[in-house]
């Protein structure tokens, strides 16, 4: 089906677009796999650590937003097995805040000192002899809190009301930039017509299978610390740590294994535990393992950013859009974390995305709200931009009655236009979209698609199809970040700029050859790549290649762009080793020259073989010559240094620091991709089926095509998952309510569809190999695709995602219609947005009003009727501290709870009020109730609200409701016993009235 | 994500287990496939003392047909009653249903008691016993006792178990004569948790329509053989009785909305 048509390099293009010929191009099989597949995998998890390592687990806020008052570790302490415990009071004596991208008196440490911001957010760290010992150790820990108002809007983080996370920056916006670029205000004012649209990007990840894992050790003596991890990068994050650690960069020693299962972006963050776990190791005098379990993780790793975008397109008459205005607002959650605010920053040259408009205004607004801190996540701030963009284009098909493909086509940027410089500053290095639109059309069978909709339609189906062309970069300019500063800002701090990267290559006495790249793949593929990249250039078989692709910040060449992101390998680090290969054949050419009597550049280096072109016959063989290196140094041409080993740092020159005018090349390459998606969405149930997916990519040159398609079909599941499924969600309260897989719900093959991939090849001329990235293409084009197509089947306008059946059954609107009876009030109602549950009704109890009032003020009594209660120890008047253990079938909570009772009008009325805490989280809950006699018993009316945070929220959301009906239940059925003063089982048809009354029983 | 300290004895016959139920009472739980039970201990929502491991249990490893019903002991998996060549003919419902539990992996160490056990309001064979009306047999030190599964099903994760009871076997009716059958579930991925199952079961004089995933545990309407609008409203009240939950993944709306929408559809495939 892949069809690949490169395109000639541009005739003036540097002597590097020498094609090599040979292994590169071809789909190699990983010499990765064979490891992985047969358990020799070298994890972070699977190296040996020192005697004496210990085990640290986290106790994490189950608040979004409170004080801390106070913490007891001495319960902790004395358990055996525990050897330390870490608070915020040690972190504030031993480390800096993080350095934040803007200015800001906020200040970001490695965990919680005197406030909680979001759940999740370490509160302390236990060391123990074993990872067992430290989570029961976290349940004896004691945290106070006073808890805070939460927001977890951003629009709602804006108003002058709402709660403020940061004191000292006195407000959650914490940066506020205008940019614009040419005449925006003028072509709207000449424009025609316009068209606009507000769009919510959720909040999602992209989650690896191995989460994050931390070994510390801190040196004694001040000799620093020693942290293996599977940090993936920006290495610009290790100044960061290191600042933060207070030592010079070479006194934080930072090691990466071979092996890591995945990251996406999202190990960037695992920078923060660096810090955290090298303060514990320094607490406990002991080296420290980490290994973050996936309830951490999706609670308090890391997410993308969540965005609320209104974005306006003037345009003419016939659907060509003159300017484009943006306001965009961010929610980085609770913390600004390096190297945030970069979501708004790496699209920022390029927000004109696939098409030729001019001019731009941009309002862009970094809010904080209460959870957990964005970063890195695949695809990083594309999807959010294209879900405006995309959306954008296919609303002026519908608004302007036209084929949204003719909207896309007339604004596309010409294929002649190459290098193409977008008006905020992007350089568009290569591309022929309009050929890559048109074999997908062609090859992805869109004729026969619009036929299927149109019988669909015919037959009442709901079937639609819908376009996404987008603009991929890869190799970020490091400097973008620095567009989140004024020009004046900036000015002060010195410039920011260039994609650094390193590789080394080595040729040792025998001829065996090593490389050392700066990417740290997280199972990519990388090395098998490089093998053939360096194959080619020095005439040698992939196999003999030994690429090595771990990293020690001690020992290493690495820059602050080392790392695993931006997709940058391809273009950047393959590049980079291309480079040095020749570098290496270069020095090995004038070594064997006089032994062949032939020049440099007449060398073929071919079948491990080096010789002259024109006489094939007389061979040398590649080991003698670069043994010759080690072996007889005194032999080798005048001036030359012995050995055979190179190391070559490389940068874009294109990626310049943003100017005064904000004009940003955020990235160093730009492919291209363009994808149909066709789906329908059954009228039954709302769910959406995806027909028929293409995605046409245009990547430069591709390096090898099975990893490439490869990367496609990971990226186009994850677009999908966010289209579909993915999201993070919160309470209003700011609970966290996606802790499990069961919750956070990630698409698995079943749910996966085969994509049609097409590729064209135009040549990048701003990257050694003419490569460009491609892994996160379908990151940003796919989600906004599927959504253009499910509004196109459904014809409306205002689409969140993801697009689960449930939102999809509230757009389509079915009636419900009422019952034939009417039924009372339901006993419980979810109000919008979390798991602050609202439970109202009535029972009646079989005794009078006086009997039952007095059970309530009787401590004797109400241990018997608040359901699991152990204790109650009277602390004030109507004032209560109590035991209680919640169980609901093989659940078990037991909170230490305060009740209180309040607003007392005897025998009428009265406030119930609870809130615990235990090791699953903390509950609250209170409520009015209000008594009336009623036959010879009395007629209890209630109207409560509860909230659940923390572990029961993030993994039993599912329950929640079903619990908190249990535990109402099991009040009132002991509060009418308690009442009815025999203890007895109440009379048969009382206890079916109950039930009925309560919903949990015909 | 580790458990709590627990003490762990394998069983090896339903004798010993009851034995050791009676001596260490509430704190001693069942671990027989461990597929619910293991999740809640690593992420400690179930802190128990004592774990008996009834996997090894010979007498409870049985599936056989007994009396007009299909009998499945304790230590039987899913699987192993799943891949029996005789089943579509024997219990129908459960032919249908099997290929929507889960995964299959998940299905090869899961067994048919454990679930029947757990009482998860979305599960399915919860809904298949509900809906069949079969039988759950309680062992104890004392003896057995034989539930209806409307007796047993109580509420969410709440069953009629008593302290020293293990489940020891499920029955489920053979297939009536003339019965029909037919089973449909929405969950957001394939093997997830329900948003709601339904079965619909039409005999010549009785259309039942039994419902999972929305109230607290399954529940069972049986009606005549109504047709047309009676049949739409006699759903609907049922779907409104059902008192739906909303929770993060559907709203209560869109739950009752199913049950009408499938619970006609399916009831017309089940009537054909």
């Amino acid at each position: 089906m892949n069809q690949i048509i490169v395109l000639p390099a541009e005739a003036d293009a540097g002597p590097a677009h020498a094609a090599p010929q040979g292994h590169l191009g071809r789909a190699a099989l990983r010499v990765e796999d064979a490891a992985l597949l047969t358990g020799r995998g070298s994890f972070t998890d699977d190296v040996g650590v020192k005697p004496g390592t210990l085990h640290a687990a986290i106790l994490r806020s189950p608040h979004g937003h409170a004080e801390i008052l106070s913490i007891d570790s001495s319960m902790a302490l004395s358990l055996a097995g525990v050897r330390a415990v870490l608070t915020g009071a040690d972190v504030a004596a031993w480390a800096t805040p993080f350095a934040v991208g803007v200015k800001q008196p906020m200040e970001h440490w490695p965990m919680a000192i005197e406030r909680v911001r979001y759940v999740g957010e370490p509160v302390a760290v236990v060391m123990a002899e074993s990872r067992y010992i430290a989570e029961d150790a976290l349940d004896l820990i004691r945290v106070s809190y006073r808890q805070l108002a939460a927001v977890v809007d951003p629009e709602l983080a804006l108003a002058a009301e709402a709660p403020v996370l940061h004191p000292a920056v006195g407000s959650n916006l914490v940066n506020d930039r205008h940019f614009r670029y040419g005449e925006p205000e003028a072509a709207f004012a000449a424009a025609a017509r316009t068209v606009s649209i507000k769009v919510h990007y959720p909040r999602n990840s992209c989650t690896p299978i191995e989460c994050f894992a931390v070994v510390a050790e801190y040196l004694a003596g001040d000799e620093g610390y020693d942290v293996l991890s599977n940090f993936q990068g920006p290495f610009a994050l290790h100044p960061v740590m290191a600042r933060a650690l207070k030592v010079p960069g070479t006194r934080l020693r930072l090691r990466a294994p071979r092996d890591s299962g995945g990251s996406f972006g999202t190990k960037q963050a695992v920078s923060t535990y660096v810090v955290l776990l090298c303060l514990a190791s320094r607490k406990a005098g002991a080296p420290v393992k980490w290994i973050e379990d996936r309830l951490e993780h999706l609670q308090g790793s890391v997410s993308s950013t969540n965005r609320v975008t209104t974005i306006e397109a003037a345009l003419t008459n016939d659907g060509e859009i003159t300017a484009l205005r943006y306001h965009q607002i961010d929610d980085c959650g609770a913390y600004l974390r390096a190297p945030e605010p970069a979501t708004f920053y790496r699209m920022h040259g390029m927000l004109t995305g696939a098409y030729k408009v001019r001019h731009l205004a941009v309002h862009n607004q970094v809010v904080l709200t209460n959870k957990t801190p964005s970063g890195l996540v695949r695809g990083f701030g594309g999807p959010q931009v294209y879900f405006a963009i995309e959306r954008l284009m296919q609303r002026i098909a519908v608004e302007l009655a036209m084929d949204p493909l003719d909207v896309i086509r007339r604004n596309l940027i010409g294929a002649d236009a190459f290098p193409y410089r977008a008006p905020a500053g992007s350089l568009y290095d290569s591309g022929n979209y309009q050929l890559s639109l048109a074999l997908a059309v062609e090859q992805g069978g869109l004729a026969e698609l619009k036929a299927r909709r149109d019988q669909a339609r015919a037959e009442g189906r709901l079937y639609g199809i819908g376009y996404a062309a987008i603009v991929e970069p890869s190799i970020s300019n490091m400097g973008y970040i620095t567009t989140a500063l004024t020009p004046d800002e900036r000015a002060k701090a010195g410039p920011k700029n260039g994609a650094n990267t390193s590789a080394t290559v080595a040729v040792d006495a025998l001829g065996s050859v090593s490389v050392m790249i700066d990417s740290l793949p997280q199972g990519q593929g990388h090395r098998t790549v490089v093998g053939q990249v360096v194959a080619d250039v020095l005439g040698l078989d992939p196999a003999a290649i030994m690429v090595n692709a771990e990293l020690d910040t001690q020992k290493d060449g690495w820059s602050i762009a080392a790392g695993n992101y931006s997709s940058r390998f391809a273009g950047a680090v393959a590049g980079t080793v291309h480079l040095t290969a020749l570098k290496v054949r270069a020095k090995l050419a004038l070594i064997a020259a006089p032994m062949l009597d032939a020049t440099p550049d007449q060398l073929v280096f071919a079948g491990g073989k080096i010789f002259a072109r024109d006489n094939p016959e007389r061979k040398l063989p590649f080991h003698r010559v670069a043994g010759g290196a080690h072996w007889s140094p005194a032999s080798l041409p005048d001036g030359m240094a012995p050995g055979v080993r190179e190391t070559v740092f490389w940068t874009p020159e294109q990626l310049q620091a943003p100017d005064q005018n904000d004009v940003i090349n955020s990235s160093g390459a730009y492919g291209f991709v363009f994808d149909i998606c066709a789906v329908e969405v059954d009228k039954a149930t709302g769910k959406v089926r995806i027909d028929r997916y293409v995605t046409s990519h245009d990547a430069g040159r591709i390096l090898n095509p099975a990893l490439a398609d490869g990367q496609i079909r990971g990226a186009f599941a994850q677009g999908l998952g966010a289209a579909l499924m993915e999201e993070f969600s919160y309470g209003s309260d700011g609970s966290f309510q996606s802790g499990t897989f069961a919750d956070y719900l990630v698409p698995t093959a079943c749910e996966t569809p085969e994509p049609v991939i097409v590729h064209i090849e135009t040549l990048s001329p701003f990257t050694p190999l003419g490569a460009k990235g491609l892994g996160e293409g379908n990151n940003m084009s796919t989600p906004v695709c599927i959504a253009n197509a499910v509004a196109d089947a459904i014809g409306l306008a205002d689409l969140r995602l993801p697009l689960t059946p449930s939102r999809l059954h509230a757009l389509l609107k079915f009636d419900d219609p009422a019952p034939s009876k009417p039924r009372a009030a339901p006993a419980l109602k979810t109000p919008q947005g979390g798991h602050a549950l609202a439970m109202s009704g009535s029972v009646e109890l079989p005794a009078t009003p006086a009997q039952v009032y007095a059970v309530l003020l009787d401590p004797d009594a109400l241990v018997k009727v608040i359901p699991g209660c152990h204790a109650l120890e009277q602390v004030g008047p109507n004032h209560y501290r109590a035991d209680v253990t919640i169980g609901i079938g093989l659940v078990k909570a037991r909170y230490a709870a305060e009740i209180r009772l309040a607003d007392l009008d005897p025998p009428h009325a009265l406030s119930l009020g609870g809130k615990g805490v235990s090791s699953l989280g903390s509950a609250e809950g209170a409520g009015q109730i209000r008594l009336e006699a009623s036959g010879s018993g009395t007629r209890l009316s209630y109207d409560y609200s509860a909230a659940v945070s923390g572990k029961v929220a993030a993994v039993g959301g599912r329950m929640l409701e079903g619990a908190a009906k249990i535990v109402l239940r099991q009040l009132f059925e002991q509060l009418g016993r308690q009442a009815g003063g025999t203890g007895a089982a109440p009379p048969r048809s009382w206890w079916q009235r109950l039930l009925h009354a309560l919903g949990v029983a015909k | 994500m580790k458990p709590s300290a627990f003490d762990y004895i394998r069983a090896d016959s339903a004798e010993e287990t009851v034995s050791l139920l009676a001596r260490h009472g509430e704190e001693a739980k069942i671990l027989a496939g461990g597929q619910s039970l293991m999740a809640m201990l690593n992420i400690r929502l179930a802190q128990p003392a004592m774990l008996v491991d009834i996997s090894r249990c010979r007498d409870l490893d049985y599936v056989r047909v007994d009396k007009g019903q299909l009998v499945i002991g304790a230590a039987a998996t899913q699987a192993s009653v799943e891949n029996r060549a005789t089943l579509a003919a024997e219990v129908p419902l459960l032919d249908l249903v099997f290929p929507y539990i889960s995964h299959f992996q998940i299905r090869n160490r899961g067994t048919v008691c454990g679930s029947v056990a757990h009482a998860d309001p979305s599960a399915e064979l919860p809904l298949c016993l509900t809906a069949l009306q079969g039988e759950v047999v309680l062992r104890s030190k004392a003896g057995r006792r034989v539930l209806k599964a409307d007796q047993f099903f109580q509420g969410m994760l709440v069953t009629a178990v008593k302290p020293g009871e293990i489940v020891e076997e499920v029955r489920f009716p053979l297939r009536e004569q003339g019965a029909r059958y037919a089973f449909q579930e929405v969950s957001m991925r394939h093997g997830d948790f329900a948003i709601a199952a339904l079965a619909a079961a039409v005999t010549n004089d009785a259309i039942e329509l039994t419902v999972g995933g929305v109230a607290d545990r399954p529940q069972r309407m049986r009606w005549p053989r109504l047709a047309g609008a009676d049949l739409d409203g006699a759903i609907n009240d049922f779907a409104w009785g059902l008192e739906a939950q909303s929770d993060a993944h559907a709203s209560a709306e869109y739950r009752r909305h199913l049950v009408r929408r499938l619970g006609r559809q399916l009831i017309t495939e089940a009537s054909a």
